[in-house]
């Protein structure tokens, strides 16, 4: 028995040699497909990382940075923000404003044409911006409100104004669109190049209902076509040859991997696979960072973008309705160290709500106003901790719940502030991560006691960051409600004084932020990314959304 | 036997009609909906979303109208991802996954089996030891530590592979090992200890007494019977693998179900959970079915279930 | 949410030994005998030594340190290790010596517990399905074959969402599937065993189903169950880690086993010191149940009785 049971073991060994070998014959192909990816990266193929498939290619649909880095490549609009960060002509060649700052003229460039190489028309910008606005359009644009300046568009997106005649968008001919807004906006101007306002090719939206949802039936007037798209894998673009500007358009290709992990991709940008990684479309890891830092000095970038991380704090419930204990929770922190140790992306710390990177009125509004709106003081803290809980007749604070939504770095930075505030002030602190969807939940209704936020600029504006804190305004979580804050803020926006709009608001920050403690600020965020010492001409806005359209390797 | 598959095949319906119900109303229990972000959606454009969706309705008339499409193949279109079918998404996510998934499994049978084979044959011997030592490494490394490190190791140091990406038949090297470890020690311990159990049977060693030969005993006794706390494992193993993993799909960058289906939940994608439920139900229930079917044909002794009740 | 975990632990054990009372006296020399024979495995008597090791660790060992699990120290981030901190620090400075005791202390509760009750539950409920096969296994497969078919996560999300978020709740969400392993793999053994001759022949004789069940059957079916559950504790460790994964694991900071090797996995390259030592103390562990297991199913086979 024994001699015949190896027989039987050896053809088993054998079978299993043989798929080994078969596994090692597949590693050998790699190497030279390796080297001709590092060959192809030097023709102008780019190569990048999304952390997740853009869930949209309709303009209309848009709302999420993923899906604004694809649809730069894809589309362009009236204007493009240019590599100071100011509009520069786009599809529209030039533009007249009116003397009161009401009315926009724009004249559309005689050779910008979709890819299929019809023109792009006045009729594409009105329609598309009237599918944003139309209470018809299934579904409904969730960034219909950026619309909102455009006379009548609110109005006519509520159902109120029904004939989209009345809205303040007039195609005069062919090549030229006039747009009225319901109040002169300073930074209207720049909204135009952003994806709520791509034109979308009038005659192809009407033949196919579906015709976002392919490659093939995507007709776009941008510098790329999406060429090649594989759910959940991979995404890549072509030069699009159409494209009023393809002069100017270097690469041939830009592929996107859709790959939602940081370590991953920073491992591919090692191994030369990508040749961009991290922010806005992916992320390095935190643990990654100093290392990222000192291996690729001539790489890293850590670029302040307008955007700022913050605590709500429950403004309508004990014990955090008394603004001495939320002054001893903001005071008792020391956000450097935060930003030193725990988020090591060079974050600035933030004592105020508008983070620098906003336009004020000549230079950055953060630079005008400073945020001194508050020390951090442990001792003073610890003061105002008790009195504020003698005031709330507490002779000992119950255990506090921090709540945020589960990702590594939004914990390490609870963890911290958790542990600071039982050093310095002796409350503990439960901090509890959430599932996306039941964080939100919980923080819209209101079921927190301190909750994680972070607020993104949508427009170059201190406005962008100070309405939501208005009494009904549908992102004020906190429910916070002061009328002195509400009337500047109805004064900067009736204004068109822009010293006076800066000042109102200014005012306004220091009312949330010193006076009522509204919230916790706790840094200004970067982006950070890795970028390839050849590959040049990528440009990152205020905002930190990213255009590769005009990158190119040296 | 034609009634005998009938009568599961009804049993399938039924489980799946109980299944898709169950899943429907958990999910429906949970907080949110398809419309959230950091930033909150107006509330008038929020409430036309849930009405063009059909959210807006009662519970038991959303779920009637679900069961209604379901019952005419439509699985709907995703709420998440503009204007794409449900069924289209899961066919193009599960082909990444099923590619890796069989290629894992294939592995992980037979290396399991001769590997669970070689220690019961010496049992207590230095051959069995390291068997079961490489089998219980296999297990107690978690998949998410195996998985870096052969990434960092294979394609990040030495270069061999991309690190990640499904490109290419090399991309599918690492991935298939990742997936295959946990597997391959499973296999290996179940084979080894139910062959021992065989081996130590009386009837083998009747076999043995009357002088059948040594290879007879292995093909026709040992391994009919001891394979099959193998065939049970193997079945679900076989749909669980094919599922896809989220852990390796994520590390290894491969578009797969396993991450879809992750991230359906994430985004409270309604018909996309309950797309991709319906359809992992059908694969289980598939797999259970042939578990079934392999049982009878390797031990005739067991009687066809669901046949003898009354 | 531990306490009714406990119950049912409790309820389930009682119906396990309580039912074949006429067995008792056999049965204690059943585990004399497997005791006398596992004391002369030496490997198996290793590994409850280091078992034993392991879980004395886990209490003994954050108390003699001069540092708590929760502690940071942000000067002294990802610091190697040193006569201070003896297995270094994380990146939040707290002490990885505690953290990795206090770790294998959560991991061992859950997957103990998790194991003890897919035990219980898998046996009771995949014997009655192997038994009574016919029509109460087709409805009783088909039960937990739906059960199975059920997204985890749903099951998972709504847990946590319904029950406060902690060790309990995890235990809970590891067990409602976990299960089912068990009661396929007792079915399968049982429907295997059961026309057997000596089973027959205790039928015949007009022994019960509960006899027939705990006195034939699953004696008889202990070598597979005994693997399962040694692997059993794994598995709900590793659920345990990828609940981490996915962020729906032990609230920080508290930590597992599982959930310091996956926050240290993306630095691991640059800081190996907070992977190692929760990797290489998850593996002893392992190891040492998974060669227990097999010590165990030595001494338990009721062919090697006799």
């Amino acid at each position: 028995m024994k001699r015949k049971s190896w027989l039987v073991l050896m053809a088993l060994v054998m079978a299993f040699g043989t798929l080994l070998a078969a596994c090692g014959s597949g590693s050998s192909n790699t190497g030279t497909s390796g080297e001709s990816g590092d060959g192809a990266t030097a023709a102008q193929d780019l190569h990048i990382n999304m952390s997740a498939e853009p869930p949209t290619f309709d303009p209309a649909q848009a709302k999420d940075s993923q899906t604004n880095t694809a649809l730069r490549l894809m589309y362009e609009g009236l204007t493009r923000t240019g590599t100071d960060g100011n509009p520069v002509p786009g599809v529209a060649e030039k533009w007249d404003v009116s003397e009161d700052g009401l009315k926009y003229t724009f004249h559309l460039r005689d050779n910008a044409q979709w890819s299929n190489g019809e023109p792009v028309t006045a009729e594409d910008f009105a329609y598309a911006w009237e599918r944003v606005l139309s209470p018809k359009t299934t579904p409904a644009s969730e960034y219909a409100y950026q619309l909102y300046y455009i006379k009548n568009g609110q109005e006519f997106n509520e159902g109120k104004v029904k004939d989209f005649a009345d809205v303040g968008v007039k195609v005069v001919d062919e090549k030229t669109l006039e747009v009225t807004l319901a109040n002169p906006t300073s930074y209207w101007l720049g909204l135009t190049s952003f994806y709520t306002y791509y034109p979308v090719n009038k005659k192809n939206v009407e033949a196919n209902a579906q015709w976002a949802s392919k490659a093939d039936t995507m007709i776009t007037n941008g510098a790329f076509n999406l060429t090649t798209w594989t759910t959940g894998q991979e995404l890549a673009w072509t030069k699009n040859a159409k494209y009023w500007d393809a002069a100017s358009v270097k690469l041939n290709t830009v592929t996107a991997s859709l790959v939602n992990s940081g370590a991953t991709e920073f491992s591919s940008y090692q191994s030369g696979q990508l040749d961009y990684a991290g922010a806005p479309t992916g992320e390095i890891p935190t643990d990654q960072i100093p290392a990222a830092k000192q291996q690729y000095p001539d790489q890293f970038q850590a670029k302040g973008i307008a955007s700022t991380y913050y605590y709500l704090f429950n403004l309508k419930e004990k014990p955090f309705n008394n603004l001495k204990i939320r002054q001893a929770f903001s005071m008792s922190i020391n956000r450097q160290a935060i930003v030193d140790n725990v988020t090591l992306g060079g974050q600035i710390p933030a004592y105020g709500y508008v983070p620098p990177g906003i336009k004020g009125n000549t230079e950055e509004f953060r630079t005008e106003y400073k945020d001194s709106y508050f020390k951090e003081d442990a001792a003073k803290a610890k003061e105002l901790l008790a009195e504020g809980m003698k005031e709330e007749g507490y002779t000992t604070l119950p255990e506090i719940t921090l709540i945020y939504n589960s990702s590594e770095a939004h914990q390490k930075v609870a963890l911290a502030i958790a542990d600071m505030w039982k050093n310095n002030l002796g409350v503990s602190v439960k901090t509890q991560n959430q599932e996306w969807s039941v964080f939100l939940d919980n923080r819209q209704s209101g079921n927190y006691q301190i909750a994680r936020a972070g607020w993104t600029a949508d427009y170059n504006d201190p406005m962008t960051f100070l309405d939501m804190w208005m009494k009904g305004n549908g992102n004020n979580d906190a429910k916070y409600d002061n009328a002195e804050y509400d009337a500047l803020l109805k004064d900067a926006q009736a204004s068109q004084d822009n010293a006076k709009r800066m000042e109102d608001m200014s005012k306004a920050e220091k009312i949330l932020v010193q006076d009522d403690m509204a919230m916790m600020p706790i840094y200004y965020y970067t982006s950070v990314s890795l970028v390839k010492p050849n590959l040049k001409g990528i440009v990152v806005d205020f905002s930190g959304a990213i255009d590769f359209t005009r990158a190119y390797f040296q | 036997m034609v009634r005998y598959i009938a009568s599961k095949f009804l049993y399938m319906l039924l489980s799946l009609f109980i299944l898709a119900s169950a899943t429907f109303f958990l999910m429906k229990a949970i907080p949110g909906n398809p419309f959230m972000s950091e930033k909150n959606v107006q509330p008038q454009i929020k409430e036309r979303l849930m009405e063009q969706y059909g959210l807006n309705k009662p519970i038991a008339e959303q779920y009637l109208q679900y069961l209604g499409n379901l019952v005419k193949g439509d699985l709907g279109i995703s709420m998440k991802y503009q204007n794409q079918e449900v069924s289209q998404r899961i066919a193009d996510t599960f082909s990444p996954s099923l590619q890796i998934g069989i290629f894992a499994i294939v592995i992980s049978i037979v290396v399991g089996i001769v590997l669970g084979l070689i220690a019961a044959l010496y049992h207590r011997k230095l051959i069995d030891n390291v068997a079961m030592i490489i089998a219980v490494l296999g297990i107690a490394v978690p998949s998410f530590v195996l998985a870096t490190l052969i990434q960092y190791i294979f394609a990040l140091k030495l270069g061999w592979f991309d690190v990640m990406g499904f490109n290419e038949p090399s991309d599918f090297v690492l991935p298939v090992i990742a997936l295959a470890v946990q597997p391959i020690a499973f296999i290996a311990r179940l084979t080894r200890s139910s062959m021992l159990e065989v081996l130590n049977a009386d009837y083998i060693k009747t076999a043995k007494a009357k002088g059948l030969n040594g290879f007879t005993i292995m093909t026709r006794h040992v391994v009919r019977n001891g394979i099959l706390p193998v065939v049970t494992y193997v079945g679900p193993m076989t749909a669980n693998i094919v599922t896809g993993s989220v852990v390796i799909e994520q590390i290894f960058g491969i578009g797969g179900i396993g991450r879809v289906f992750v991230d359906s939940i994430t985004n409270r994608d309604y018909t996309m959970i309950m797309g991709v439920t319906i359809f992992y139900g059908v694969l289980l229930m598939l797999a259970r079915f042939v578990t079934d079917i392999l049982y009878v044909l390797v031990d005739p002794r067991i009687k066809l279930s669901g046949r003898k009740g009354s | 949410m531990s306490a009714s975990g406990n119950n049912n632990n409790k309820n389930a054990t009682t119906d396990v030994v309580g039912e074949p009372i006429a067995l008792q006296q056999e049965s204690i020399s059943l585990w004399q005998d497997a005791w006398i024979r596992l004391k002369g495995n030496k490997v198996a008597m290793f590994s409850l030594g280091t078992l034993i090791v392991i879980i004395l660790a886990s209490i003994v060992g954050p108390m003699i340190s001069a540092f708590n699990y929760y502690s940071n120290d942000l000067m002294n981030t990802n610091k190697a290790p040193s006569s201070v901190h003896w297995f270094g620090t994380d990146n939040l400075g707290r002490d990885m010596w505690v953290r990795t005791w206090m770790g294998a202390r959560i991991s061992l509760i859950v997957g103990l517990a998790a194991a003890a009750i897919d035990l219980i539950i898998g046996i009771i409920y995949g014997g009655i399905m192997g038994y009574f096969g016919g029509r109460v296994d087709t409805i009783m497969n088909k039960f937990s074959e739906i059960l199975y078919s059920i997204p985890y996560l749903l099951v998972v999300i709504l847990l946590l969402v319904v029950f406060e978020p902690g060790l309990g709740t995890i235990i809970v969400a590891l067990t409602v599937t976990g299960w089912i392993t068990m009661s396929w793999i007792v079915r399968g053994e049982i429907m295997q065993l059961k026309s057997r001759d000596f089973v027959l022949a205790a039928r015949s004789m007009g022994a019960s189903a509960g006899r027939q069940l705990f006195k034939h059957l699953l004696p008889n079916a202990l070598g597979p169950i005994i693997v399962t559950v040694t692997l059993s504790v794994p598995s709900a460790i590793f659920s345990e880690a990828f609940l981490s994964f996915l962020g729906l694991g032990v609230q920080a900071p508290v930590a597992s086993l599982g959930s310091m090797i996956n926050d240290a996995l993306t630095g691991w390259n640059l800081y190996p010191w907070r992977m190692w030592f929760p990797a290489a103390l998850i593996c002893l562990t392992m190891l040492a149940f998974n060669l227990l297991g097999d010590g165990l199913r030595d001494a338990l086979d009721p062919k090697l009785r006799k």
